[in-house]
């Protein structure tokens, strides 16, 4: 790593996020005083400009790769417009213990006294919430499903291809040919379209505008510069921002500066969820770089600093501050940008190549929190390739995750994609399918599998409230078999995912009508040429997604059901009920029983299994190909993010044996600890459910280091990934880290902060999480000794 | 010490097994299955599956798991010394086996180790990773006890892997008739072959046996060209002094044909299994070799000119 690399690593890593009132300010003022003079569309484009042209700018010492989205590195910007922090809300961010944001209390002051007022019953989240029914507001309050889009905007997507071959300018052509196709009287929309499209030219105008003051403030900073190197560098600097994202990138520094531009475009016009990424990183920047080292512009140690230095760009943007329930559901500072690796080219050929491996260093190198990064393996990639981000996987950052590209492709295929436009999509977020470039593939909320039975169990009434929060399912203790619970179970998922989807409406509806994105609508096809905004259909594809979580959980409690009230003679449902009520108090001998003698999920016992599966039919045929409102399709992924310790907090004892409040299996993995038969059978019990119908599911594995040591322990990862993904799987990721340093770093967080964990989708500071998922993350079956 | 009945036909189609251990890398190539047999004719004081010398299953009870709940003891058929919670006397010998107890325990503090098996059956079980030994050039080994011991099911079950095309291993201790371990040898894939002490008074004071059939076995073997790799468990205090290293490499170097050599070091996990079968944690008293010792061996091993490796494969 060069020493400048080592600098920027460095401030990033001692930089702390804070709260940067500077975005609030100026789009308060702009919409204070322009609201209702242009279109809803318009408005936003201009307020957007008004943001790129009058921000601060800053460039920090050692730089290459230029550009923040708040006014210094980690300030993160507040989007009012979608929801607007009380003063209350800025102090618990400064004040609380995990994932703080510092702001000081002048601006605090500041905000109350020209953000708050302005806001107040105008931010998306005041409005919905009022027009939200009563039973949305039961059902969210009660755990039974989260939403995404109340304090943050429809987003979950990722750049192709264009991105890297066009500039600016050349969307702009595109957008004028598109107004000038329109025609009113053929075309009703034609006027709203050509908004729409107005819109877009703008931002792409503020865009422009945006760098080429960078390029003036590299300019001045090169004046200004007394040491020869730093000002040639500078004076690139503003060579490159005057070229992109105006023009297409010419090099592979332009390229990777006309993405950032790009990147920070999408992320300062809404705090859309997962910020943006590159998508496939290597197959974009190989034939600049190809052409780099063969003209003799580049060589490889400068392309490493320099996708180093984007690294160190992706790093210094956190999360936007979320308030409440939100901040439990992922508390964390990663925004989820994704960085795809390998994987196939649009025709089907094995896209690895020296770019993938180069980013494999650079993720070894630099193993910052952000950006995640994953490889996408297909079956046609070199075991060389797979084994080569397994040394990474070895050393313990928890990434890159390992998805399976073909089945990823399959998934896409089977939503009725293209198959080239699967082949050119991948996994963002955490573990989400989609078509890059072409797709808004959105994540509207998690849904507590679990709290179903648990309402099942009762009659429909929550047993934390005493209220009759689903409807009456029958008294358990009547059925006569387990087909009833089940049928019960049923009814309450479909009772509440309707009740969610007609919510999910009302928020696609706010998006469309007043938080647009003509930005990141200029990126994603067909937006111009349909004259759509991304958050009204524009896409290619629409998709909505809900993610189910607590899959292992609930097996095992339906399992425990199965097994021993039903074809065993104990317990009775009665005295289960009462037993689950009292939180096993006094009954630890039957806790043990039913966590020891009961089949359960991960270890390829079909006993177990097959509730699993049966569990996944009924939740996938409830949710699935229902329509949105944005022209597209109802999907599910099986993904928790840390939400399983929050559905875990609303929820009793179960009949699995967990009790009250304890977090919920997470993603696809079995309960913590229930997998007794290694990791071939959790892989085999987890390939039982049909990947191929999901859009993501995530499945976690913990190795102790000792276990990969060697040839040995890369061949049997190589041979276990290749495995499970030869099942059809989605993604597999492993954490490696033994128990015992991670009870040393609970125990002396200042000495272990560099400690990452693999989480859920992503990876974070184990110090940084909270001590129920820490505790979680150390119960978790570790795979020892096999 | 060598009970000639344990060699006898154990009627083919069944087999008492007291582990089946999948995702198992250091007893073979690749990721395989790993089948423990019941028995063995040896009973080395380092052994590390001890609950797998007897040819009859054996109980293992786990204080640390007991809740002292007295459900054993309700549900054991015996009512004078039956089974009881961890801590309370009862009489090992009067025990039958059965298995209530372990049905009965809530918390799978007791555990028989030891169950039968018919062939079919097993390779149901062999079966269920066949996918991970396809992507990795792994299979099942057997091991135990010693698999021998069982030597007619091993034959059905080796007869049968064949005939699926499954990779097997199988890890032996060398004492058994010299025409059944060749017909295991032409039914296997890879003999893992241990090799504890070239001095045969060494040998039985500490295995039980004398080491002369288990060296003529071995060169048989080779001269049968059988894919072996010779196995030396490093037991310091037995085995590692440099005259038996030595010798060790001097027996290898002269045989008809050179086979890669794994030193594995003595690890302590049998301490937990000998408290749960209730035996003297002091039987031995055993550490783990320090790398430096570890290494040396190797280094000595190899002036033999043999391949030699620390850990299970080479």
């Amino acid at each position: 790593m060069r020493e400048r690399v080592k600098r920027l690593r460095q401030r990033s890593l001692e930089a702390h996020p804070s709260v940067s009132i500077e975005r609030a300010l100026l789009l308060t003022e702009f919409y204070r005083e322009n609201i209702g003079t242009y279109p809803q569309v318009v408005l936003r484009a201009r307020a957007y400009h008004h943001l790129c042209a009058n921000k601060t700018i800053s460039i920090g010492d050692d730089e290459l790769i230029v550009g923040e989205r708040g006014h210094e590195p980690k300030a993160t910007p507040t989007y009012p417009e979608i929801t607007c922090h009380s003063a209350e809300d800025l102090r618990i961010l400064n004040s609380r213990p995990m994932t703080s944001y510092t702001i000081s209390e002048e601006d605090i002051e500041r905000y109350e006294r020209d953000v708050i007022p302005f806001w107040n019953g105008r931010s998306l989240r005041d409005r919905v919430f009022d027009q939200l029914p009563e039973e949305w507001h039961r059902a969210f309050s009660a755990g039974v499903f989260t939403e995404f889009m109340e304090q943050r905007a429809p987003g979950h997507t990722v750049g192709d291809g264009k991105i890297f071959e066009k500039g600016m300018l050349d969307f702009k052509a595109e957008i004028a040919v598109a107004i000038a196709g329109l025609d009113i009287a053929t075309d009703f929309e034609a006027l709203a379209k050509r908004d729409q499209l107005e819109a877009m030219g703008i931002v792409a105008d503020a865009a422009i505008l945006f760098a080429e003051r960078h390029a003036e403030a590299a300019e001045e900073l090169a004046v200004a510069e007394s040491d020869p190197a730093r000002r040639e560098e500078l004076e690139r600097i503003a060579e490159v921002c005057r070229h992109v994202p105006a023009n297409a990138p010419r090099d592979f520094w332009e390229a990777l500066q006309s993405y950032w531009f790009v990147h920070l475009g999408v992320i300062t016009e809404l705090n859309g969820w997962d910020a943006y990424n590159p998508g496939h990183l290597d197959q974009h920047l190989a034939p600049f770089y190809e052409k780099g080292l063969n003209d003799g512009g580049l060589d490889r140690e400068t392309a490493k600093e320099l996708l180093e230095c984007l690294w160190v760009k992706f790093n210094n943007h956190p999360a936007p501050p979320k308030v409440g329930v939100t901040a439990e559901e992922s508390g964390t500072y990663t925004d989820f940008a994704n960085i795809n690796i390998g994987g196939v080219r649009t025709d089907g050929t094995d896209a690895v190549n020296e770019v993938s491996y180069l980013l494999l260093e650079v993720i070894d190198e630099m193993h910052l929190l952000q950006p995640s990064n994953n490889i996408q393996l297909s079956r046609k990639n070199p075991d060389e390739f797979l084994k080569a981000a397994l040394e990474v996987v070895r050393k313990g950052y928890g990434f890159p995750s390992i998805f399976n590209s073909d089945a990823v492709v399959e998934e896409m295929v089977r939503q009725g994609k293209t198959v080239e436009d699967a082949r050119e999509g991948g996994t963002s977020g955490c573990v989400e399918t989609g078509a890059f470039g072409k797709e808004a593939f959105i994540l509207t909320g998690y849904f507590n599998l679990p709290k179903m039975l648990e309402l099942a169990l009762h009659d429909g009434v929550d047993p934390r409230t005493g209220e009759q929060l689903g409807p009456r399912t029958g008294d358990p203790i009547g059925f006569a078999t387990f087909g009833e619970v089940f049928e019960a179970w049923r009814t309450q998922v479909r009772h509440f995912v309707d009740i969610k989807y007609r919510g999910n409406h009302i928020f696609e509806r706010m998006f469309a009508d007043w938080a647009q994105a003509p930005f990141l609508s200029i990126l994603t096809d067909d937006c111009i040429s349909s004259g759509r905004d991304y958050n009204a259909g524009g896409a290619r594809y629409n998709t909505s997604y809900i993610q189910g979580v607590g899959i292992g959980s609930l097996t095992d409690s339906f399992s425990v059901i199965k097994h021993h009230v039903f074809d065993g003679d104990s317990p009775t449902m009665e005295e289960l009920i009462e037993t689950i009520d009292s939180d096993f108090k006094g009954r630890e001998t039957l806790r043990q029983r039913l966590i020891n003698k009961t089949p359960r999920y991960g270890n390829d016992d079909d006993r177990a299994d097959d509730i699993m599966v049966r569990c996944f039919e009924a939740y996938h045929e409830i949710v699935e190909g229902r329509p949105n409102l944005r022209g597209g399709e109802y999907h599910i992924n099986m993904l928790p993010t840390t939400c399983h310790v929050y559905f875990g907090a609303v929820m009793g004892a179960m009949p699995d044996g967990r009790l009250a409040g304890v977090p919920l299996s997470e993603g696809i993995s079995p309960v913590q600890g229930a997998d007794r038969q290694g990791p071939t059978a959790v892989f085999k019990s987890a390939a039982k459910m049909d990947h191929l119908k999901t859009g993501g599911t995530l499945l976690n594995m913990k190795f102790t280091p000792k276990l990969l040591e060697g040839s040995t322990g890369i061949d049997m990862l190589t041979g276990l990934v290749r495995g499970y993904f030869g099942l059809d799987s989605h993604h597999v990721q492993f954490n490696v880290v033994t128990a015992e340093t991670l009870r040393e770093a609970q125990a002396d967080p200042s000495a272990h902060r560099d400690l990452i964990v693999r989480v859920a989708g992503y990876s974070d500071y184990f110090c940084d999480i909270s001590r129920e998922l820490q505790d979680e993350i150390i119960e978790r079956t570790e795979h020892e000794g096999f | 010490m060598t009970t000639p009945a344990l060699f006898a036909e154990s009627g083919g189609s069944t087999g008492t097994v007291f582990n089946l251990q999948r995702c198992s890398v250091h007893d073979g190539p690749g990721i395989r299955t790993t089948v423990f047999l019941k028995g063995c004719p040896l009973a080395c004081t380092w052994c590390h599956n001890p609950e797998g010398i007897e040819t009859a299953p054996v109980l293992m009870l786990s204080a640390d798991r007991c809740l002292s709940c007295r459900m054993c003891a309700e549900a054991c058929p015996i009512d004078d010394g039956g089974a009881a919670p961890a801590g309370e006397p009862w009489e090992r010998s009067r025990c039958t086996r059965c298995g209530s107890c372990v049905e009965a325990c809530p918390a799978d503090a007791r555990e028989l180790a030891g169950r039968e098996y018919r062939v079919a059956e097993l390779l149901e079980a062999i079966e269920r990773d066949r996918v991970f030994y396809d992507t990795s050039d792994g299979g099942v080994t057997f091991s135990g006890g010693e698999p021998l011991a069982q030597a007619g099911f091993l034959v059905d079950c080796l007869r049968e892997c064949r005939r699926r095309g499954l990779h097997t291993a199988v890890d032996t201790c060398g004492l058994a008739p010299r025409e059944t371990l060749l017909e295991i040898a032409e039914l296997t894939d890879l003999v893992l072959y241990d090799l504890k002490h070239m001095d045969p008074d060494r040998h039985r004071a500490e295995t039980g046996a004398d080491n002369r059939i288990i060296l003529d076995n071995l060169r048989a073997l080779s001269a049968r060209g059988t894919e072996l790799w010779i196995r030396v468990p490093l037991i310091p205090g037995f085995n590692d002094d440099p005259e038996n290293i030595d010798a060790t490499g001097a027996f290898l170097e002269v045989l008809p044909r050179r086979h890669p050599v794994c030193v594995l070091p003595y690890h302590g996990i049998a301490e937990g299994k000998r408290s749960r079968l209730e035996e003297d944690a002091a039987r031995c008293e055993l550490r783990t070799p320090a790398v430096e010792l570890v290494d040396e061996v190797a280094r000595q091993l190899a002036i033999h000119d043999l391949e030699v490796s620390v850990g299970a494969s080479p």
